[in-house]
Order: C-alpha cells, then sequence, then structure tokens
C-alpha cells in the first residue's frame, strides 16, 4: 500500500475536486448542480479510499503506518512527512465520513455561491485530514492553521445574522493560540537538533527547564481549539451562526484538533510538565463538565445547548487523556469519536427542522412527535448517545474515562460523574421540549417527516452510534498498541520525577 | 598610468544608465504616441538589465570602481528583486498613464533612474557610493510622487515626501561624517579594518552608527520615522504608491543590511538594541493604526510599516539565518504588495479611481477572481499557512528563535495576530457584504497578468518553495563569506 501514497491521495484528492469545481462554468443552476455532484463525488470517493486505511492498518503495533516523505523546505531539513497511528487513525476515517454528509445535507439547504460553498468545504476536508496525518512539526501546522479560512469563509459567508461577529471571533481567537505554538515548535525544532520530524521528536526528552514553556505555549493553542473553559466563549457564537454543516464540522472534527494535539504532542513530548500541569486541566474541564453543563440547561437556542454540551463533553476528553491510564486514555479518544458523531449528528438533527421552520428557538417547537415518527426516532438515538445510555458509543467513551479515573483521582472522578446526571438533565429536557407535548403551534401543523436524502444521512451515523455502543472493540483494538506506547512513556518520566525529587529532599535532608 | 576599472559587475547599472539618457532623446524626438513608446522600452530595457543581472558572474565577492562597488550573491539576488517591482510597476503604470491620459514619456525614464538608484545602493561598499544612490534614488521618487501635478494630493505627497526625506538625508550624511572623522575612512572594509574586532569602540562611531541608523529607518518608514508615509501613499499615484511599498524598501533594507553587519558587524551590541526597538515600534504601530483606516492607500502604508517590523526581526538576529529570513520575507512581501496595488489600481468606476475600503464591497459577487486574488493576498499578509506570506513570517521567526529572542518573537507573532484583524476586514467587505457599485471592467491584459502571476505564485508557492529557498540561503551566505 506503500506505493500507492495512499494518505496524500486521501488528503489531497478534495483539492483536486475543489480546483475542478473552480473551472466549471456557466449560468448559475447549472454551475451549482455542478458543483454539488463533483463535491459528493470527490468526497465519498475520498471515503471510500480511506476505507483502505482501515482495512490496512495493522493494529498490533504503535509505529506510524502508510508513510511517505519528501523534502520540502531545504536548508532546514523540514521535510514532507505523512503517516498515521493508532491515535490518528480513526480521525481520519471520521473527518471523511463526515464531509460528504454534510455535502449532502447541505443539497437544498444552501441556494447561494453554492460553488464557493462546496469548494470550501473539500478544502476544510484537505486541512483536516492532512492535520490527522502529518508527521512533521510544520506540516502540521500548516494543516492546522489552514483550516481557519474555509471555516471563516463558511461562517462569515452562509451563516446567520450576527456570522460576520462569530467568523472573527473564531478565526482571531484560534490564531492567537497558534501563534504562540508556532513559537512552542519552533523551540522544540531548536531543541531536539534541527529537526521538526514527529517520530523523532516523540523519541527525544526535552530538557526539563524548557518543557514548562513549550507545554504553556500549545496549552495556549489547543485550549482554544478544544475548547477549555474558559477560553470557549468563541464555540457557542461559531455555532450559532455557521451553517448546519459547518456546525457539524465544527463539533465533529475542529474541536478534535486540540484534544488530538494534546495527545500527539504536549503529552508525549513533555511528559514532565505534563505531570506538572495535570492539576490545571484536571481544575479546568471539571469546571467545563459542571459549569457548562448548567449553562447549556438555560438555553433557549438549540444549537446553542448542544455547542455548551459538547464545551462539557470536550471536558471528559481532556480529564481522560490527563490522567493517564490506558482505559482513560482509550476512553477519551474513544470519546472524541463518539463525540464526533453524535454532536455532528444532532446539530443535523437541528439542520433538519430549521430547514423547514427556518428557526432554532426551542419555544418555537414541540409536538414533533406526531408528524415526524422518523426525525423523533433519529433525534433519540443520537439524543441518548450524547447522554450516554448503554448501548450507545457515548456510554463506553465516558465509563472508560470515568474508571480510568476514579483510579488516578476519586474527587475529580466524582464532580466529572455529575456532569453525566446534568448531560442527562438538559438532552432529556431538550427532547421533552421539542419532541413531546401537544403539537400547537399552526406553523407546525403542515411539517413533514425526513426527506429520502436525510435518511441516507442518517442511516450511517446511526448505526455507528450503535455499533460502537454494543461492539466498540475493533475501535478500541486500532488504539491499544499506541495508547500503551504513549503510557509507559509517561510512566517512566513520573518514575523520573519521582526519582528527582526523592533525591532532592534527601539532598535537602 | 590610468587603468580602466572592471565594469563587468556593473553592466546592468551601465545599461539602465544609457538606457534611460537615450530614452529621454527618444522621448523628445518622438512625434506621437511618445509614452507608450517609451514605455515599452523601458520595460524592455529593465528586463535586459534582469536577465544580465541574474547571469552576472557572482563568484564569491567583487569589489570594483576603487573598492566603491560590490557585487556578491547577496547584491544580485536583492537586484533581481528591485528589478522585478521595477518592470511590474512600469507594466502598471504604463496602463495607468494610459486611462488617467498623462501622456509625458518622463515617467518611465523616471522610474528607471529610480531602480537606478536603487541598485546602487544595494552594491554600495563605501558610505559616499551609499549616499549617491540613495539620493538618485530619492529624487526621482520626489518627482514621481508628485506626477499627478494638477491633483492636490499628489503634489502634497511629493512635498512632503521631499522635504522629510532631505531631513533624512541630512541625518544620514551627519552620521556618516561622524563616522569618517572617528575611523577616517569611508569605504566599507576600511572601516571595518579601523574598528578591529570592535573591542574599543569610539563613542562618534556609535553616534554615527545612531545617525545612520535614523537616516536609513527614514527610508524604510520603520516607526518613529514613518510619519511621511501614511500621507505620502494615500497621495502619490497608485503605481507609484506600488513602487514606494517594494522597490525603495526593499533596497533601503538591503543597504541597511549591509552596513550594519559589513563594516559594523563587530558592533552588533551597539546597535542591536536600536534596530530591536524600531522593529517592535513598527510591528505594534503598524498593527494597531492600520485597524480604523478606511482608505485602502492607507491601511497597505500601515501595513507596510507592519511588514517593515517583521523584516528587521531579521536585521537584528544580525547573522546568514537572519539575513536569510529577511530576504525570502522581502520576496514573498513584494509579489503580496504588488498583487494589492493591482486590484487597487484597477478600483474605477465609471472611469474615476476610488480607494475606499467600502467601494470593494461585494466585489466577491461583481468579479469573483480579483476579489479571489485579493482574498489570497490579505490571507498572505496575515501569515495565514499555506500562503506564502507564511513563510516569510516563518523563516523570520525561526532566526529569532534560533538566536533565543523569545520576547521579539512573541511579540512578533502576537501584532500579526492583531494585523489579522484589518486583513480579514477587507474579505470580510468583499465576501460578508452586499455588494456596491461594481468596477469598471475589463481591467485589460497586462493588470490581469500580473494579477494572475501573483496570486498564483502567493497561492502555490508551497508546493515549491525550493527555488527562492535556496536562493535566499546563498545570498545570505555570500554576505557573511569570510
Amino acid at each position: 500500500m506503500t506505493d500507492w501514497h495512499l494518505l496524500s491521495l486521501v488528503t489531497f484528492l478534495p483539492l483536486l475536486g475543489a480546483v475542478f469545481i473552480l473551472t466549471v462554468r456557466g449560468d448559475e443552476a447549472v454551475v451549482a448542480r455542478n458543483a454539488r455532484n463533483v463535491a459528493l463525488l470527490t468526497s465519498s470517493v475520498t471515503f471510500l479510499l480511506s476505507l483502505g486505511l482501515w482495512f490496512n492498518f495493522d493494529p498490533t503495533t504503535a509505529n506510524f503506518q502508510f508513510q511517505e516523505s519528501a523534502p520540502w523546505l531545504p536548508g532546514l531539513g523540514i521535510n514532507y512527512r505523512m503517516g498515521v497511528d493508532g491515535i490518528s487513525v480513526l480521525f481520519v476515517l471520521l473527518s471523511t465520513l463526515l464531509t460528504p454528509l454534510c455535502i449532502l445535507s447541505s443539497w437544498e439547504a444552501i441556494k447561494v455561491r453554492v460553488k464557493e460553498y462546496m469548494i470550501a468545504f473539500l478544502i476544510l476536508e484537505t486541512m483536516m485530514v492532512g492535520m490527522f496525518c502529518a508527521l512533521d512539526l510544520f506540516v502540521f501546522y500548516m494543516f492546522f492553521e489552514g483550516v481557519l479560512i474555509p471555516m471563516f469563509v463558511i461562517i462569515g459567508v452562509w451563516g446567520g445574522p450576527r456570522r460576520v461577529y462569530a467568523a472573527f471571533k473564531f478565526f482571531l481567537y484560534t490564531l492567537l493560540g497558534s501563534v504562540l505554538m508556532l513559537l512552542a515548535l519552533l523551540a522544540m525544532y531548536f531543541a531536539a537538533g534541527n529537526t521538526s520530524d514527529i517520530p523523532t521528536l516523540l523519541a527525544f526528552n526535552f530538557p526539563a527547564s524548557m518543557q514548562p514553556w513549550l507545554w504553556l505555549a500549545l496549552f495556549a493553542s489547543f485550549s482554544v481549539k478544544v475548547p477549555m473553559w474558559p477560553v470557549h466563549t468563541w464555540l457557542p457564537d461559531a455555532h450559532v451562526e455557521a451553517p448546519t454543516a459547518g456546525s457539524v464540522i465544527l463539533a465533529g472534527v475542529l474541536l478534535k484538533m486540540g484534544a488530538y494535539g494534546f495527545v500527539r504532542f504536549s503529552v508525549p513530548m513533555l511528559p514532565e510538565a505534563t505531570i506538572t500541569f495535570t492539576p490545571l486541566i484536571y481544575t479546568l474541564s471539571v469546571i467545563a463538565v459542571i459549569y457548562t453543563s448548567l449553562v447549556a440547561l438555560a438555553q433557549e437556542d438549540m444549537k446553542k445547548l448542544i455547542a455548551y454540551s459538547s464545551v462539557a463533553h470536550m471536558g471528559f476528553v481532556t480529564i481522560g487523556l490527563f490522567a493517564m491510564t490506558q482505559q482513560s486514555v482509550e476512553g477519551a479518544l474513544f470519546q472524541m469519536l463518539s463525540h464526533g458523531v453524535v454532536a455532528g449528528a444532532l446539530f443535523l438533527c437541528v439542520g433538519v427542522v430549521y430547514d423547514r421552520m427556518h428557526t432554532r428557538e426551542i419555544a418555537a417547537y414541540g409536538g414533533l412527535v406526531g408528524r415526524m415518527p422518523r426525525y423523533a426516532l433519529v433525534f433519540m438515538v443520537f439524543m441518548l448517545g450524547s447522554v450516554g445510555l448503554p448501548g450507545t458509543s457515548g456510554f463506553v467513551g465516558e465509563f472508560l474515562i470515568l474508571l480510568g479515573v476514579f483510579q488516578v483521582n476519586t474527587w475529580v472522578a466524582l464532580f466529572t460523574t455529575t456532569g453525566v446526571v446534568l448531560g442527562a438533565a438538559y438532552m432529556l429536557y431538550l427532547y421533552r421540549r421539542i419532541i413531546f407535548g401537544k403539537l400547537v403551534r399552526p406553523e407546525l401543523k403542515g411539517i413533514l417527516d425526513l426527506s429520502l436524502r436525510e435518511v441516507v444521512i442518517f442511516a450511517p451515523l446511526v448505526i455507528l452510534v450503535l455499533w460502537m455502543g454494543v461492539y466498540p472493540t475493533p475501535f478500541l483494538e486500532m488504539f491499544h498498541a499506541s495508547v500503551a506506547a504513549l503510557i509507559e512513556k509517561n510512566e517512566i518520566a513520573r518514575a523520573a520525577t519521582t526519582a528527582a525529587t526523592s533525591a532532592l529532599a534527601l539532598a535537602v535532608h | 598610468m590610468y587603468e580602466l576599472p572592471n565594469l563587468v559587475p556593473a553592466l546592468p547599472e551601465i545599461l539602465l544608465a544609457v538606457a534611460a539618457l537615450g530614452l529621454l532623446m527618444v522621448g523628445v524626438f518622438r512625434k506621437k504616441d511618445a509614452t507608450g513608446f517609451v514605455g515599452g522600452l523601458a520595460v524592455a530595457a529593465l528586463v535586459v538589465a534582469g536577465i544580465v543581472e541574474v547571469n552576472l558572474a557572482r563568484v564569491p565577492v567583487v569589489t570594483t570602481l576603487g573598492g566603491m562597488f560590490v557585487l556578491d550573491g547577496f547584491a544580485v539576488f536583492v537586484k533581481a528583486l528591485v528589478l522585478l517591482a521595477a518592470v511590474l510597476t512600469a507594466i502598471m503604470s504604463l496602463s495607468w498613464l494610459r486611462q488617467e491620459k498623462l501622456g509625458q514619456f518622463e515617467f518611465p525614464v523616471l522610474l528607471i533612474f529610480a531602480t537606478l538608484g536603487m541598485m546602487m545602493m544595494v552594491s554600495a561598499n563605501d558610505l559616499m557610493a551609499l549616499y549617491l544612490g540613495l539620493e538618485l534614488q530619492s529624487l526621482s521618487l520626489y518627482v514621481l510622487a508628485a506626477y499627478h501635478r494638477d491633483n492636490l494630493r499628489s503634489t502634497e505627497a511629493g512635498l512632503k515626501y521631499f522635504m522629510l526625506g532631505a531631513l533624512a538625508s541630512g541625518l544620514l550624511l551627519f552620521g556618516a561624517s561622524f563616522i569618517y572623522g572617528f575611523t577616517g575612512a569611508t569605504g566599507f572594509d576600511a572601516i571595518a579594518k579601523a574598528l578591529g574586532d570592535g573591542a574599543s569602540v569610539p563613542v562618534g562611531v556609535t553616534v554615527g552608527i545612531v545617525f545612520l541608523l535614523a537616516g536609513l529607518a527614514f527610508k524604510i518608514s520603520a516607526v518613529p520615522f514613518h510619519m511621511w508615509t501614511p500621507d505620502v501613499y494615500e497621495g502619490a499615484p497608485t503605481p507609484v504608491t506600488a513602487l514606494f511599498a517594494v522597490g525603495p524598501k526593499i533596497a533601503a533594507l538591503a543597504l541597511l543590511i549591509r552596513v550594519m553587519v559589513g563594516p559594523f558587524g563587530h558592533l552588533v551590541e551597539q546597535w542591536h538594541q536600536v534596530v530591536v526597538a524600531l522593529s517592535l515600534a513598527s510591528m505594534v504601530l503598524g498593527a494597531f493604526a492600520a485597524i480604523h483606516q478606511t482608505n485602502i492607500k492607507r491601511l497597505m502604508a500601515y501595513s507596510s510599516i507592519g511588514h517593515v517590523g517583521y523584516a528587521l526581526i531579521g536585521v537584528a538576529v544580525g547573522n546568514a539565518a537572519g539575513v536569510r529570513g529577511v530576504l525570502v520575507y522581502l520576496a514573498i512581501y513584494l509579489f503580496m504588495n504588488i498583487g494589492t496595488f493591482t486590484v487597487i489600481l484597477s478600483m474605477r468606476q465609471r472611469g474615476r479611481m476610488v480607494e475606499q475600503i467600502e467601494d470593494l464591497a461585494g466585489l466577491s459577487k461583481s468579479n469573483p477572481l480579483m476579489a479571489l486574488a485579493l482574498a489570497i493576498f490579505m490571507f498572505s499578509m496575515a501569515g495565514i499557512p499555506p500562503l506564502a506570506g507564511f513563510f516569510g513570517k516563518l523563516y523570520v521567526f525561526i532566526a529569532a528563535i534560533q538566536a533565543h529572542m523569545y520576547t521579539l518573537a512573541v511579540l512578533g507573532v502576537l501584532t500579526s495576530v492583531v494585523g489579522a484583524y484589518y486583513y480579514l476586514r477587507i474579505v470580510k467587505v468583499m465576501y460578508f457584504d452586499e455588494p456596491a457599485d461594481s468596477f469598471d471592467r475589463p481591467i485589460g491584459r497586462s493588470m490581469t497578468f500580473i494579477l494572475t502571476g501573483t496570486s498564483l505564485v502567493i497561492l502555490l508557492f508551497f508546493l515549491f518553495p525550493e527555488m527562492l529557498l535556496t536562493g535566499a540561503e546563498t545570498a545570505a551566505a555570500s554576505l557573511f563569506h569570510g
């Protein structure tokens, strides 16, 4: 498979589609139809190709697979390097799965500037996939930042009434964190002896005096992207204003980039600093879980509610990642996948009724179960997935995280568990207000159930949520080897730190 | 017996000088369409000079004309940039001259003289040569700034530029005289020899360096010597502004680098802090002052101040990596700026130039490709990867981090976020706002050509970075040869 350059193919095929759409000429309806078709075709083919990763991936090793390398920036020894390991491979698949679904969901919702919209989405896909595949600091940074341009345009052009504010906030917040990360990456490049190769850096021990600074600079970027409390405020704005598909990608993939950054860079490369700052992560995450859950409870806007719930769920993820046990890290990664599917699907659910009624006010709905039984069923599956009901994907992730964290820190586990309870409260309350009750509003009387196109969009997601919930082994297997390697490195660092502290204590005595 | 100096290294300069004088004659004797004819020949002369320049032997370093003129890889690289900027602005100005019906053939001739001055600056190896090159460039540019002589703002710009430029030249000469007085030499090599390893520096030399720096800082419009920039940029004819934004800046920065790392290379401690201060102040002012601008040419003025700040980071580092960063930055800056000014020059409604940012509203609908090109330039100026502007910043910051100049680097990236705000604002106006009046079309073949070329360079740079990066690397290395 290495001769295939599968990763580069999956990464750049969407870009090729975008270039092709750019050349489409003609009157507006024709251009729009062609753009839709080409975008759907390209992203579907990309997804099918990316399945090659799933089938050919060897889960028994923690090494990077499907590696590619080519010289890129001369004079600095920076190469274009791609490769995936157990941690990143599934996120590539998540990105390639969600993109065609997003394009399909925008089929009718996007009526103006369809060509540009499809181009933006395909570029976005290239950037997301490339980011998860990158094995070089600067290639990673290029993709990580490159995401901002298409997302800025998607929010700003096709967004809601406050789209300009939301787009600027999203862009500048993320950029501010990222530029600090860039400096940290440069410092890492020099500290490790002029190399930006990620596998080499993973094996390199950074001097303990540098680690806290590097860690904080990376934290500035990743915490905004996750987003962690208190730098999460861009997320509700971006979600509310973004078009449905934009929200899906934002919740489904973009939020994972921050957590992925933590698990790819901060945790394995800077283990000592990670140990130092774990209490900080715990604190911020616990606040995020409890506070944003309470905020979600009070929301009047569906998208805002789900946005806040995303912050809470990502709080689980960061806790799991930093608890550093095999279960908690695997749980966190699983929760990232699960949240990608579930939150993405929930935004699609909001999109379904928004396309029909053009409002996201929770109060504008009620009693939909009578008119839209299929919708009620689908919505229920994802709602329960978000709550973490056993049998859905959400349960596996949250359970593993709590199991892992409990062994390390009981108090954190206790506080985190309250998030599960609150999560059930706000999601069930949301569901009750929209689906159940009496259908009193006259304008809802004629609302139509899911169309065939929408069923096609939701079917794979429903299957995934249930599959991941009932039989999570194939997914967890992918993580095992890589997570074990990660934990091992962390254990060594922990032992070294403890030894250093006790030696210091002895010396003082 | 007097021996003729080796003129080969100065061949492009001689060629341009002869061409400029010849074109003056041609212009006088040619009856109809003198401007177009002379303009075409001027472009040809600049192109030929460029071709000769890049083919000149650059065996490490050649000095000639009694040691006043130096040619090395660094000079060739920078002169190639200067000539490229001159060619592109010459093409832009020809279409502008036609549209504004300013049929005077002196314009392209002055442009050649200005270019000649810039090239002399880049190759100057003596304080006298430095001053002569600088003045030839400046005097030509003063006239060009005021070229639209029936236009109040243009004449105002020319006058302002002249007054303040004369002051800066005075400062520079004052500094040069100090240096001469305390070292007894004007040649860079002789000064370096007189100063030795920099163990004991006469205080007069330090004073001289500071004045020299002040004079050059004026030319590159680094804060606090930037006051003239917004007014002159706004008032000068747009193609001239385009030239101001690239040519003289590149030449003066190259000159600054040559003076600082050449004769004063051992005195890094003496001038390092001054350059750091200039850089910081420029980045901060460039970022914050641009936020409230409504005129796009003024905005570009502040943007150029900010960009000079970033380039100065590389100068402050003061080693080969730093110079490489500056060269990469300047080369990419050239393409971004020329491209942006091509768009500004195409902002015409019903035959009149407009230059408010609001006039761009809805450009993405009325002229999607032009909007796309400008958006590419704006994202690139903000330093967002994978566009070329990012690599410019990357190479400068690499040098800064390598030299452990963390404070400068951190402040640099933070101001770049502020800067991103106003670049995004232009994208916002074009893409998010409802269309205003659309611009006159078509914009002309030569303009389309420049716009397409520059935007493709910026967009696809990440695919083919080798040429520029290796070129800058060898150019920077040649400066530190021996």
